[in-house]
């Protein structure tokens, strides 16, 4: 009982980050259908920004401010929104015209030219840091004699906020109304007055909010941060974004749907089958769903005109 | 536009130039005389260095493994270089290239490779990580250049062939000490076992350890893996948990073992924690902070051993570096001085003469122990057992070799 417990936790937090990460995937690829393969290093540059700037503030060790946490997050958040807003304007808006496959070698080139500038040492270097502490790993309840720390709750809680937050400005506000509208077809939206580059922008701006969310709560979650080029990043991205395609690529609800069923598969299957192959089931699904049901759960079955 | 790109198409030029002249000046035509040019036989003194090479993890999740060998070996250089005895081969000096792999296997055997044929380098010091020395290794084996080990404890290692040789003690060994150490001094029935499935290093270290355990009479309450690229070990430790063991063994390197340390004890694991000599960095205790206090692991020595040896070099290095040497360094220093040793014994500097010569040494007195190479070309050494206590490393108990 204890172990379900504690892996049900572990779901739903590990779950929650994989939702924020998906959501920048799934509403680039609403908005222009093509892949940013850079996002994963949006997530990366976001949890480092947060490194930086607690240690220029002086918040490295542990008795942080309880205004800490915020002002690096949302400052992280700010960075990395700028940054996804300059990869927009510079590498992807001049293709907008070009075939789609050039759209995506140029996001995997924007990725290694990130992971790579992030490396020298001037920026970042190439050696993990230990992430500032500026949540409590106290056990903030206990459970079933499961301890769950601050630093979870306030993952889970804050993807919830996020989340809902999204869902009200996509299918409520005027913002939203403008982005549906680009998605279903941009030259028409455009005739009828949508100022279809500056949604454009500003789903960047939002999605790539979302990842350094991600990525801060990642580094205070693992206490850790690794170059911006490891493996770990990668598969990371990779995953939150096998999330988005289980869910319905496109689709706001179905990214977090397939978030935290990714997550379940993943964690559940560690725990209770075998952990040496938690990738292969993460991968398996995705294989699976595509054959089964390539929409995702909860994408429209709309017939892709390439 | 178009004299933009003539200005900078000749600046890249000259650089390259630049950088063509250099290395023709430091070394570059040596190479092809190197293995003949043994004394003084031409009846010109051959006064160009000998040039080694080190291949090491300088940056990357393990980087202060190649950067404490790195100090090591260059201590070891520089003392060398000052007492240099103008009759053996010697009368040469010392010159190290390091080349940095950043801990990734595809990235050693290039930094070998550029080593042999670009620097020409005599001997290959490297890795400390057992999958890098394997990757590096295969290359120095086919080119027949000699390559010590400092600190790769894998078995696999030396088997690669003739030319891979190793200073420090074997997984088996340490394994077995862990175990041992498990049993008889923690009073540790059962003991559960978390490894990196993806290193070579790991994965031996869990089974030898896992063997050794039960041959002292205790048990595995459960065993489970991990991947270096999947930081979440949460539902491994719920199966830890479960199992309620009196010990943990983390057979990883120092940024794994601290990282699942962390999660451990915020899951409410708190039982200690056991190691093996890849969680000898002081970034353990910095990322893992009071979740790696009061543990334990093996390793090839401490820096607050009193013998002369170990406090002579302790010494040496803190006043150069200012912090206390780790294992690594230590292991660094003893692999430079013992090949220095075979260059000033071996007949010439060419590879087979040379890994000969390793191959012979008996009894060399390091600051790690007394290192004889065997047959299969490793070190049979004594292990110690060290306990991780707020910055200090103190012995808890040597165990002598086998």
């Amino acid at each position: 009982m204890t172990k379900f417990v504690q892996v049900f936790f572990q779901t739903l937090t590990l779950g929650s980050l994989y939702a924020l990460i998906a959501l920048g995937y799934t509403l680039v690829y609403g908005i222009l259908r093509f892949i940013n393969f850079a996002h994963s290093d949006v997530v990366t540059f976001g949890a480092w920004i947060a490194f930086t700037i607690a240690g220029v503030l002086g918040w490295a060790g542990t008795g942080s401010p309880v205004f800490a946490m915020p002002i690096v997050m949302i400052a992280a958040m700010a960075a990395s929104a700028a940054l996804g807003f300059t990869i927009e304007r510079l590498a992807y808006r001049p293709l907008r015209k070009a075939p789609r496959l050039n759209v995506l070698i140029t996001a995997i080139g924007v990725s290694l030219f990130l992971q790579n500038t992030g490396q020298l040492q001037a920026v970042f270097g190439k050696d993990p840091v230990k992430m500032p502490r500026l949540l409590s790993e106290e056990p903030l309840f206990r459970l079933a004699g499961v301890q769950v720390p601050l630093v979870d709750v306030a993952l889970v809680l804050l993807a919830v906020a996020l989340v809902i937050v999204l869902q009200w400005l996509v299918y409520r506000s005027k913002l939203g109304q403008a982005m549906r509208a680009v998605s279903w077809n941009d030259q028409i939206a455009s005739l009828m007055g949508v100022p279809v580059d500056r949604v454009i922008s500003i789903t960047f701006v939002i999605g790539s909010a979302l990842a350094a969310a991600g990525g801060v709560l990642y580094g205070l979650k693992y206490g850790q941060l690794n170059q911006t080029a490891d493996a770990l990043w990668v598969l990371l991205g990779l995953k939150a974004f096998v999330a988005a395609v289980v869910g319905g690529i496109g689709n706001v609800r179905g990214a977090v749907v397939g978030a935290l069923l990714i997550a379940t598969i993943e964690m559940f299957g560690a725990a209770y089958l075998s952990p040496q192959l938690a990738d292969l089931y993460v991968f398996g699904v995705l294989i699976l769903m595509l054959l089964l049901r390539p929409a995702g759960l909860l994408g429209s079955d709309t017939v892709e005109k390439v | 536009m178009r004299s933009l790109a003539t200005i900078g198409l000749s600046v890249l030029l000259a650089v390259t130039a630049g950088c063509e002249r250099k290395r023709n000046q430091t070394g570059g035509g040596g190479g092809s005389g190197e293995s003949g040019s043994g004394g003084a036989g031409g009846g010109v003194p051959d006064n160009r260095p000998v040039m080694i090479g080190h291949f090491a993890s300088m940056t990357g999740s393990e980087a202060t493994f190649g950067q404490s060998t790195d100090r090591g070996i260059r201590l070891a250089i520089a003392e060398r270089n000052a007492a240099i005895d103008a009759g053996t081969l010697k009368g040469r000096k010392i010159d190290l290239t390091t080349e940095d792999d950043a801990g990734k296997p595809q990235e050693a055997g290039t930094a070998v490779t550029k080593l042999i044929t670009r620097t020409k380098v005599v001997a290959i010091l490297g890795e400390v990580a057992s999958g890098l020395s394997m990757a590096g290794g295969q290359v120095a084996q086919q080119y027949g250049v000699p390559m010590i080990s400092p600190s790769s404890t894998n078995p696999a290692v030396t088997q690669i062939g003739d030319m891979i040789f190793r200073v420090c003690f074997l997984d088996e060994f340490q394994g077995k000490v862990v175990a041992k150490f498990a049993v008889e001094e923690l009073k540790a029935k059962k003991v559960a076992i978390l490894f990196d499935q993806g290193q070579p290093y790991s994965k031996g270290l869990a089974d030898f350890f896992e063997k050794a355990l039960k041959a002292a009479g205790g048990e595995v309450a459960t065993r489970q893996a991990y991947d270096t690229n999947n930081p979440d070990v949460g539902a491994q430790l719920a199966s830890i948990k479960d199992a309620n063991p009196d010990a943990v063994f983390l057979p990883g390197y120092y940024t794994q073992a601290a990282n699942i340390a962390r999660q451990a004890r915020k899951l409410g694991i708190t039982v200690p924690f056991l190691g093996g000599d890849g969680w000898d960095s002081a970034k353990l205790e910095e990322i893992g902070g009071d979740a790696v206090q009061g543990s334990f692991f093996s390793n090839h020595y401490s820096p607050e051993e009193e013998t002369p040896a170990v406090q002579n070099f302790v010494a040496k290095y803190k006043a150069k570096h200012g912090a206390a040497p780790d294992a690594l360094a230590a292991l660094g220093y003893d692999a430079a001085n013992l090949l220095f040793a075979a260059i000033d014994r071996s007949p010439s500097l060419s590879g087979k003469d040379l890994a000969a010569t390793i191959a012979a040494t008996k009894g060399f007195a390091g600051v790690t122990g007394e290192i004889t190479i065997n047959g299969d070309r490793d070190a049979s050494k004594s292990a110690v057992v060290v306990k991780i206590d707020h910055g200090k490393r103190p012995a808890v108990k040597r165990y002598p070799a086998e």
